[in-house]
């Protein structure tokens, strides 16, 4: 789970972790009561969107005016920002988060996440803030330090030594090497406690008074961990999620959208991975990933239609089941059922395999329902796409 | 010959009072497995089908002799299930759980690391050995004793490759899925070289996906150590950067992790890897030559 900049920056104040005052608001009378309250010499106006790159959108204004504070705010609140990471489509800005701007003198990157090889937490920094650090890991490899975090011992100070004196920062700046140890101390607990599964610092700036603030703040969580947190669940915002996933994650369907035309229903992630592939080998774009998983029964995939139908774009829907204890013949009634209740005119292709396979397929087809039935996971991409492309030209 | 499991495995399934862990340890027991015990706190004394029930595995470890578990806890009991069958002495614990935290399993997978006990999974429908012993949510049947080792992070994929190898008249020797989490107990290199060492294995098939680079670095052991041949198939050639397809670990972040760099690294080492999943088993009998 994502959350905003300004919940990261209140979890890191939690923690003991710098960070400039700042305050969430969604309307310029807010703005100017905070503006107010705050008083500083440079204030920076940042929107709100679960995406990187909002500088570049304009969607972060620096001014010395309080007076134009309300101002900046009325501009960029409802905006909608274009970023690489939102698509084309863009997201509605909805809270900007005001804050104290800072003298900066030097800008540092640092993140921390669970390595998988190592299967150890480990922290990411490097003398290069404020850039992508994929560009930094491609290009400049060797101003990219690492350093891993035994978890049976947890964080030590040697670990935050290591990293402070491979990054240079006694010669930088003395001041803050200490507090930057603490910090990713800090940084550590609340990585293992809260069970995130990034925190990222991008800028960590060297103030020009020789403090260390996080002047930027990313955190994402573990989703299989939530269950223990109420306080991080809290922080999750519906408007930063696509519509059609919130309905599926309700019916308990993994469910992510794309740009295609060919629907797809599979049981079991890597085989709905796969499925997707198969519809591109076979000359066509899917829709989506739907992992109904390895229970599906009428309920999940009348659910599934209902999802797949939503998508304007669907011109043809493939459901792929390979039956393990799951028995076809009974994915086959609850295809009937499911299409019946739902309503289908698009092109459904059904292919079932494993479990009952050969019983599931005569039951389809003597549904008269219009469905095709294949047994071949080739023949039925490849049916599936020329029935899309027979539909179109007729 | 086989690996890791064979028909002389004795094994205890923990959470064996729950929905899927009866359903799952009768199948088991039906496909010829020696189930000899289950565990869940509290019940000791019952039975599951003629299995008895114990309240601890150390209980059922000194009982049974068993060296195997399969796990069906939930989530949030989970590592600590995987804990305890290690310091019961468990030597191999197969966890099909899905949802465990990951932090949970940071922990999980440094215990284990002092220890001589060896995770398969969690997020994994488990090992099975054709006609001898499954321990494992996969469906028996589609499974022959034969010459192909298969490992995998998926589960159904697998199921899918399997039918292929049994229908050709190939059949598999053991099939391992590893599971589909960020962090697993046992990747492709250790079973790869288990597979090399393993006479009945004549040919791999390793089914990988997006997200992490257990792939590209398989693929070095690969080309230094495999002299059976491996034929490779990456699911999630279509997936969009950022999101995490289904499995917790199938995720391209920061550009890494692609399907597109794990086929590269694979073929560069001579690995034999499938566009179209459904040439899997033919790719497979090409390369025994027919």
């Amino acid at each position: 789970m994502n959350i905003h900049e300004f919940q990261a920056k209140q979890l890191f104040a939690q923690f003991g972790v710098p960070v400039p005052r700042g305050k969430d608001v969604k309307t310029p009378r807010a703005a100017e009561k905070w503006a107010a309250a705050l008083d500083v010499p440079v204030y920076v106006v940042k929107a709100q969107i679960h995406a990187g790159g909002r500088g570049k959108a304009g969607g972060v204004k620096i001014t010395k005016q309080r007076e134009e504070v309300p101002a900046l705010t009325r501009e960029l609140i409802g905006k909608t920002l274009v970023t690489h990471q939102t698509g084309p489509k863009g997201r509605k800005v909805r809270r900007l988060l005001i804050e104290e701007g800072a003298g900066i003198d030097k800008e540092l990157y640092l993140s921390l996440l669970v390595d998988r090889d190592s299967g150890c937490p480990t922290f990411l920094a490097s003398t290069e803030g404020g850039m992508e650090i994929e560009e930094v890991a491609e290009k400049t490899p060797e101003k990219l330090f690492r350093e891993t975090i035994d978890p049976a011992v947890g964080f030590h100070p040697y670990n935050g030594r290591n990293l402070a004196f491979a990054l240079g920062l006694p010669s930088l700046e003395k001041a803050v090497v200490t507090p930057f140890i603490q910090m990713l101390g800090n940084l550590y607990r609340l990585f293992m406690e809260k069970n995130a599964s990034l925190v990222e610092i991008n800028p960590l700036v060297i103030t020009t008074d020789k403090q260390l603030i996080a002047l930027d703040g990313k955190v994402t969580f573990d989703d299989n961990a939530l269950y223990k947190h109420q306080d991080v669940q809290a922080f999750r915002d519906l408007h930063e999620e696509e519509p059609l996933e919130i309905e599926a994650g309700a019916n308990n369907l993994n469910y992510v959208k794309l740009d295609g035309d060919i629907g797809c229903m599979v049981n079991g992630a890597g085989l709905a991975m796969a499925t997707m592939d198969v519809i591109k080998l076979a000359g066509a774009e899917p829709a989506n990933f739907l992992d109904v998983g390895g229970g599906a029964t009428k309920e999940t995939v009348a659910a599934g239609f209902r999802i797949l139908l939503k998508d304007r774009k669907v011109k043809g829907i493939f459901i792929n089941i390979f039956g393990g204890i799951v028995r076809c013949e009974r994915i086959a009634n609850g295809v009937i059922e499911a299409s019946k209740e739902v309503g289908i005119t698009l092109p459904v292709v059904v292919r079932l395999q494993g479990t009952n396979a050969e019983e599931g397929r005569k039951i389809l087809l003597e549904s008269g329902l219009k469905v095709d039935v294949a047994t071949d996971l080739w023949e039925a991409a490849q049916k599936i796409v020329a029935m899309k492309r027979k539909r179109k030209r007729g | 010959m086989s690996i890791l499991v064979n028909k002389s495995t004795r094994v205890v399934v923990q959470g064996i009072t729950g929905k899927e862990g009866s359903f799952h340890a009768t199948q088991c027991q039906a496909y010829g497995t020696q189930v000899v015990a289950g565990v869940t706190p509290g019940k000791a004394g019952q039975e599951v089908e003629g299995i008895p029930v114990f309240h601890t595995v150390r209980d059922a470890v000194k009982e049974t002799e068993a060296t195997t578990s399969l796990i069906f806890v939930p989530p949030p009991f989970a590592a600590d299930a995987i804990l305890e069958a290690a310091n019961a002495g468990i030597w191999l614990v197969v966890c099909i759980t899905e949802g465990i935290p990951v932090n949970d399993m940071v922990r999980v997978k440094r215990a284990l690391a002092s220890t001589q006990t060896r995770l398969i999974g969690p997020n994994c429908p488990g090992i099975i050995t054709a006609d001898e012993c499954k321990i494992g949510i996969m469906p028996g049947f589609i499974h022959k004793k034969g010459k192909v080792g298969v490992i995998s992070r998926s589960g159904t994929l697998t199921y899918e490759a399997v039918n292929q190898l049994t229908n050709l008249g190939l059949g598999e020797t053991t099939c391992v899925g590893i599971g589909g989490d960020p962090i697993i107990g046992t990747g492709y290199i250790d079973l790869l070289q288990m597979f090399e060492h393993d006479e009945e294995t004549k040919a791999v098939v390793m089914i990988g996906e997006i997200g992490g680079d257990a792939e590209e670095k398989a693929a070095v052991f690969i080309k230094r150590e495999m002299t059976k041949p491996v034929i490779g198939f990456i699911a999630g050639m279509t997936a969009p950067p950022g999101r995490r397809m289904g499995h917790a670990g199938a995720i391209i972040t920061g550009g890494q992790g692609t399907a597109k760099e794990k086929i590269a690294a694979l073929e560069a080492a001579g690995v034999q890897v499938v566009r179209n999943p459904a040439e899997i088993g033919e790719t497979v009998q090409a390369a025994l030559g027919g």
